[in-house]
């Protein structure tokens, strides 16, 4: 049997693709994933994120195409892979009915951790990730964040060189997700590579490299800075008293793909050939009788998000 | 310690501790069998007594009161009331008020005295099978009156009871019934084991793990193999002490026997849980399984008595099977070496439903 490869790209796939009847869940999907790093899905739901991670582990059968995890190829090679990997579920996926202990001591065995081993990776588990407390709790009665905390635990303790992350802070209050994202950083400076899907942005931010996903097709790729900086897009914030004659105003303009309302402000996507844009719009204000100021501003991730999705676009 | 073998004590470990978590579970574990032994030693009864019945006496004479006071004293029937016609008797039966109407005509007298035609009439509720059978019994009452020196024709046949002479319902019930609470318990408690954790999510982590098929498989069921045989005990003690079941083979033959049919029901368990995806519909298709085994094993009816087709699918049934050896074993004392036709299609059941679980279990989700 093939052995798991340290060098290369951690997962490679190309032209990946997975019909469900005559959904196409996943779409043609390439991308190389480099080591030790975060790498992000970012899309909404029924973009596809779960499915690809899904192929990714060897739980599904890709329709078309090929994918290399850590130079394994999956499906077929996929019980190599297990010692190296950790999937975190979506759902909560430990027994509800045993304890936080209960639960750690079972996969220390399942992983075949060496035994004089297992005690000793299990406290310092219990200790990272601040579990000591509820030690003796059943999983079932933990909260969100406590949950999420053993979920972790529990997919690193055999330490494998390759973590899934599937939406992992969707039921966690803001501080158990700083918290979080603490422990991944930690994991990523032990040379750990991390793939996590999510649909937060500011998530999505801290990850090195991101990957956004819109109807299962990749749609941008890159580093989160370098993908706001080349944005297929001008951005504009217009600041008035009168947002929703700007905003009827701003939809009826040709090169307006989108426009969205935060607080006073508009957060208009104009389409990158737009010549004199801040002129022209001002002028298109001005004409309908609305006072206010218009300026350029850097593309936030969501612009980036929603100009490559083509949402809202018209 | 070998890989596979540590996690599958880890496996069959967790299984127990969540079982023993797991009140109802574990309340069925010993709650299926004492019921069901309760209910069909006590309620299940062939040897039927008490049939509601009526009599319409339009003689009048001693020799009518004779034979309904024999009828009575036979505890066959029950006398509710007494009517003046037959067409009364035959609107109490038409309402289910009585199993049993009893017809005595005007000219009974001179019928017991010709002797060549029945001097009675039983109007006998028909649409239950075992009632319509005792009812019939009555017939061979003697007929009071006949003189004694029209002594009567010797029968054909004479009947010997072997194995249970007092023909107790319970003798027959009890072997049966192991098989039947077995693979009741055994089908539902492992199809539910996995699919519980398909539904709950904990499967599409175990599968991601190093854990084989085999492993998981074998892991899981482990455990209800001494439940299974737990549950043996408790209904041949219940059986031995409460209804006098005899035991007349060797124990351990009956717990070899006992120990393959726990396999092959295991396995149909297995096989269930690869093709249901909630619990309830794992309910479902063991209950699909369960009937046919109870109507079509010869635990209820004879076997031979079944038309040809339904025979061909009782052959197939575990429980059939299951059936005639514990019947051989417990009540006739024969040796578990002279029953290897049942054991050897046990076997091969086994075999065949744990290979199509194995290969229809994929680590993967779709």
């Amino acid at each position: 049997m093939s052995e798991p490869t340290e060098t290369g790209p951690a997962i490679r796939a190309g032209n990946l693709t997975r019909r469900f009847g005559r959904l196409t869940a996943v779409d043609g999907l390439s991308l190389a994933i480099p080591r030790a790093q975060i790498y992000g899905f970012l899309g909404p739901n029924g973009s596809g994120k779960s499915t690809t991670i899904r192929m990714f582990c060897g739980l599904l059968k890709p329709t078309a195409g090929e994918v290399e995890v850590l130079g394994l190829e999956m499906p077929r090679e996929a019980e190599a892979l297990r010692h190296s990997i950790g999937y975190m579920t979506q759902r909560f996926s430990l027994y509800e009915d045993l304890t936080v202990l209960e639960n750690l001591r079972f996969l220390a065995r399942i992983y075949t951790l060496p035994r004089r081993n297992r005690a000793t990776r299990i406290e310092a588990a219990i200790a990272e990730y601040r579990l000591a407390g509820q030690a003796g709790q059943r999983a079932g009665t933990l909260s969100g964040g406590e949950r999420q905390r053993l979920a972790l635990a529990a997919v690193t303790l055999h330490e494998p060189e390759l973590l899934f992350l599937d939406e992992p802070t969707s039921a966690v209050d803001p501080q158990s997700r700083r918290d979080f994202w603490e422990s991944l950083f930690g994991l990523v400076g032990r040379g750990t590579t991390i793939l996590v899907s999510t649909h937060y942005m500011d998530e999505a931010e801290r990850c090195h490299r991101l990957a956004i996903l819109s109807r299962g097709r990749l749609v941008a790729e890159g580093a989160p800075r370098a993908l706001m900086r080349d944005i297929d897009a001008i951005v504009l914030e217009i600041e008035t008293e009168a947002t929703t004659e700007a905003q009827r105003v701003l939809n009826g303009l040709e090169y307006v793909r989108s426009v969205a309302q935060l607080g006073t402000r508009l957060h208009a996507l104009l389409q990158r050939s737009t010549e004199d844009a801040v002129e022209r719009t001002r002028a298109a204000l001005r004409k309908a009788g609305i006072t206010g100021t218009v300026e350029l501003t850097p593309a936030n991730l969501e612009d980036v998000f929603v100009a490559a999705t083509g949402a809202g676009a018209h | 310690m070998l890989r596979p073998i540590v996690r599958m004590l880890a496996i069959a470990g967790k299984e127990v501790r969540q079982l023993r978590r797991d009140r109802l579970s574990f309340g069925m574990i010993i709650g299926i069998p004492l019921l069901q032994i309760l209910l069909f030693g006590y309620a299940i009864n062939f040897d039927v007594r008490g049939l509601d019945a009526a009599v319409a006496d339009l003689s009048g004479t001693q020799d009518a009161r004779r034979l309904v006071a024999a009828a009575e004293a036979s505890q066959v029937v029950k006398l509710r009331g007494r009517v003046d016609s037959a067409a009364a008797l035959e609107e109490l039966l038409n309402d289910g008020r009585i199993a049993v109407g009893i017809y005595i005509p005007p000219d009974f007298a001179r019928r017991l005295e010709d002797g060549d035609r029945p001097a009675a009439q039983l109007l006998v509720d028909g649409s239950d099978p075992i009632i319509e059978g005792v009812a019939r019994g009555l017939t061979r009452l003697e007929p009071p009156g006949r003189h004694a020196a029209a002594t009567p024709e010797p029968a054909a046949f004479e009947v010997r009871t072997f194995y249970n002479p007092e023909r107790r319902s319970a003798v027959q019930i009890v072997p049966g019934l192991i098989g039947v609470i077995l693979n009741l318990t055994m089908v539902l408690f492992t199809a539910i084991a996995i699919v519980r954790e398909r539904e709950r999510g904990n499967l599409e982590l175990l599968i991601t793990t190093p854990v084989a098929t085999p492993e998981l498989m074998i892991a899981k069921i482990a455990p209800y193999v001494l439940i299974g045989l737990v549950q043996v005990t408790i209904i041949l003690l219940a059986g031995v002490y409460l209804f006098d079941v005899p035991v007349r083979g060797d124990l351990t033959d009956l717990y070899l026997a006992a120990l393959l049919f726990i396999a092959a029901t295991l396995s149909l368990g297995l096989l269930i849980s690869t093709l249901a995806r909630t619990q309830f519909q794992a309910m479902q298709l063991t209950v699909f399984t369960f009937l046919p085994s109870i109507l079509l094993s010869g635990f209820m009816f004879p076997f031979d008595g079944m038309p040809a087709a339904a025979q061909r699918i009782g052959e197939i049934l575990p429980l059939t099977h299951f059936v005639r050896l514990v019947r051989g074993i417990l009540l006739r004392g024969t040796d578990l070496s002279e029953l290897m036709t049942p054991v050897y299609a046990l076997s091969a059941f086994f075999a065949v439903t744990v290979t199509l679980a194995i290969l229809r279990f994929r680590k993967r989700l779709d």
